[in-house]
């Protein structure tokens, strides 16, 4: 009797332990955000009877979405749809083959200092930028149009996939490589089969990946002119044409999941 | 790998013949493909206005510097609200997501039906680009930073919740069924054995997630959803190339700060 009467002495309630450890620390994060979300709200300078008198008309434009209709417009649609898969791809491998280099230079072990910092430098730059500016750039030095956004999307391919692909060869077995290089293998050589084999199924799924987004920001570079489906989806927008442009929505939606499914199919036919 | 033998030894090759006419019919269809994308594109295209584009690109870049720095004083408001945008907008997604994925997840959801839903839910938002959720908001709820804040949330939901839903499917499941055995009912399981796990890759979510909110919400205001936009939009319509080259560093400035911190912050969690 005694030894149940010890255990009913052990504490009866567990507190479950907190996720930041030291309690300064956490109290401060509270109350700073606390802080943070009062004034950020304060600032928002929401006029909040015309967010009343929108949501009739939500309820209207919700209304004129529905049913999409693809057909009144199908051949505008068509056209920017081909307008933006075209584009995708040939953005995706200009700036996929522009990356391959600037990425090589990027990489910390392979290339010497100050090629490294350049390559890096480039790569930042163009990461910053958000494709619609790039997009806006393009569009005023090389005129409307498909090629602008080919230029845009490019330029925003080389900043994520030579970034990427630079981590993933820091990443990689030196093993491999020292081996092939103690074989007497050329530069080329040891890029060609020490380095490539050991990055390649990554960058082809990543590749796959790139191409879905370019393929998503076409829609979006068209809105400042870089042609594609962006351009029908805005003139459907100030048509007021929302049927069409819901219709075009699904479509890319569509067009979307489609790529994911392949990329993951690719992806394990690689590996 | 393949080892063929000739007369004069073996020879050492990395593909076999079969694999090495794959590769290079692989390498010609791509080219194939390449070439005639890039024929409709360039038919499309005035190649007078290309060619151009190297005196256009000097033109441009004189009338660039110096940067207007008194315009700063108009500029710092700006920058606020597309931090605030951010920040809000990755708050507003995340209490959506997480629900969203709990639904989509393998492991937790109620019936594959919801889960069909919640993947379709998670898809739309990760395919329509915030400037277009920002494009019909503000046609819905009028100008302003709500709409970025609305246009931003609805973008992130799905990329938050297609992380997380990934991170609740790798759980390690012998800790919730020991919490299970214990007699917990399902939320309980859901607060003490599966949360506790996730939380690392939510904290890191969030972050990524709130450093490409940053970058995306500089470019609301060219449809009208605040933040620094705006300014962006109206100089260029104004043509006041100065004040652009100062908008285009600043937007700099506050994308390599705002990665800075997301990596210290990440770095700290994991």
């Amino acid at each position: 009797m005694s030894e149940t009467a010890t255990i009913t002495n052990y504490p009866g309630r567990w507190k479950r332990p907190p996720l930041v450890k030291r309690r300064w620390l956490r109290w401060t994060l509270w109350f700073g955000a606390a802080i943070y979300l009062a004034v950020g709200f304060g600032t928002l300078e929401v006029d909040w009877q015309r967010v009343a008198e929108g949501i009739p008309r939500g309820q209207r434009f919700l209304a004129a979405f529905f049913p999409p209709d693809p057909f009144s417009r199908w051949d505008s649609i068509l056209d920017g749809i081909l307008e933006s898969i075209w584009m995708t791809v040939i953005a995706t491998v200009a700036g996929i083959a522009l990356s391959v280099p600037v990425g090589l230079g990027a990489a910390r072990n392979l290339a010497p200092r100050p090629v490294y910092l350049f390559c890096r430098f480039v790569v930042a730059l163009s990461r910053t930028f958000p494709e619609v500016i790039l997009a806006i750039f393009a569009v005023k030095l090389f005129g409307f149009g498909p090629f602008a956004g080919f230029i845009a999307l490019s330029i925003a391919t080389v900043g994520f996939y030579a970034k990427l692909l630079a981590e993933d060869i820091e990443d990689m077995d030196p093993v491999q490589a020292e081996s092939i290089r103690a074989t007497g293998a050329s530069w080329f050589q040891w890029i060609n089969y020490a380095v490539q084999p050991q990055v390649m199924p990554r960058m082809i799924g990543l590749a796959m990946y790139r191409l879905d987004i370019n393929f998503r920001e076409s829609a979006v570079v068209g809105i400042v002119g870089g042609g594609g489906i962006g351009a029908t989806l805005l003139t459907a927008f100030d048509r007021y044409e929302f049927d069409s442009a819901a219709a075009i929505l699904l479509i890319i939606i569509l067009i979307v999941m489609g790529l994911e499914y392949g990329s993951g199919y690719l992806r394990r036919w690689v590996q | 790998m393949a080892v063929y033998e000739t007369d004069d030894g073996p020879v050492w090759k990395r593909r076999t013949t079969r694999h090495e006419w794959m590769v290079w019919l692989g390498w010609l269809a791509a080219t194939a493909i390449f070439v005639y994308c890039f024929k409709l594109v360039s038919d499309k295209t005035i190649w007078f206005f290309v060619l151009d584009a190297g005196t256009q690109a000097q033109d441009m870049a004189s009338r660039m510097v110096p940067p207007k720095w008194s315009y700063m004083d108009d500029l710092w408001r700006p920058v606020w609200d597309t931090i605030n945008i951010a920040t809000l907008g990755t708050v507003l997604a995340l209490i959506m997501a997480v629900p969203t994925a709990f639904l989509a997840a393998k492991n937790t959801t109620p019936h594959p039906t919801v889960r069909a839903i919640a993947l379709f839910v998670i898809v739309s938002s990760r395919s329509i680009n915030s400037l277009i959720w920002a494009l019909m908001l503000v046609a819905i709820i009028g100008p302003g930073i709500l709409a970025g804040v609305i246009a931003i949330g609805l973008r992130s939901i799905g990329f938050c919740a297609k992380l997380l839903y990934e991170a609740i499917e790798e759980i390690d499941v012998t800790q919730v069924e020991a919490i299970e055995a214990t007699g917990a009912t399902r939320a309980q399981q859901l607060s003490f054995g599966i949360a506790p796990q996730i939380m690392p890759a939510f904290a890191g979510i969030s972050v990524f997630r709130w450093d490409i909110n940053i970058r995306e919400s500089t470019v609301l205001g060219l449809v009208g959803a605040g933040g620094i936009g705006l300014q962006l939009e109206a100089s260029i319509s104004t043509l006041a190339w100065t004040q652009v080259s100062l908008i285009l560093l600043v937007i700099l400035a506050t994308v390599i700060v705002s990665e800075w911190v997301s990596a210290k912050v990440r770095h700290a969690i994991i």
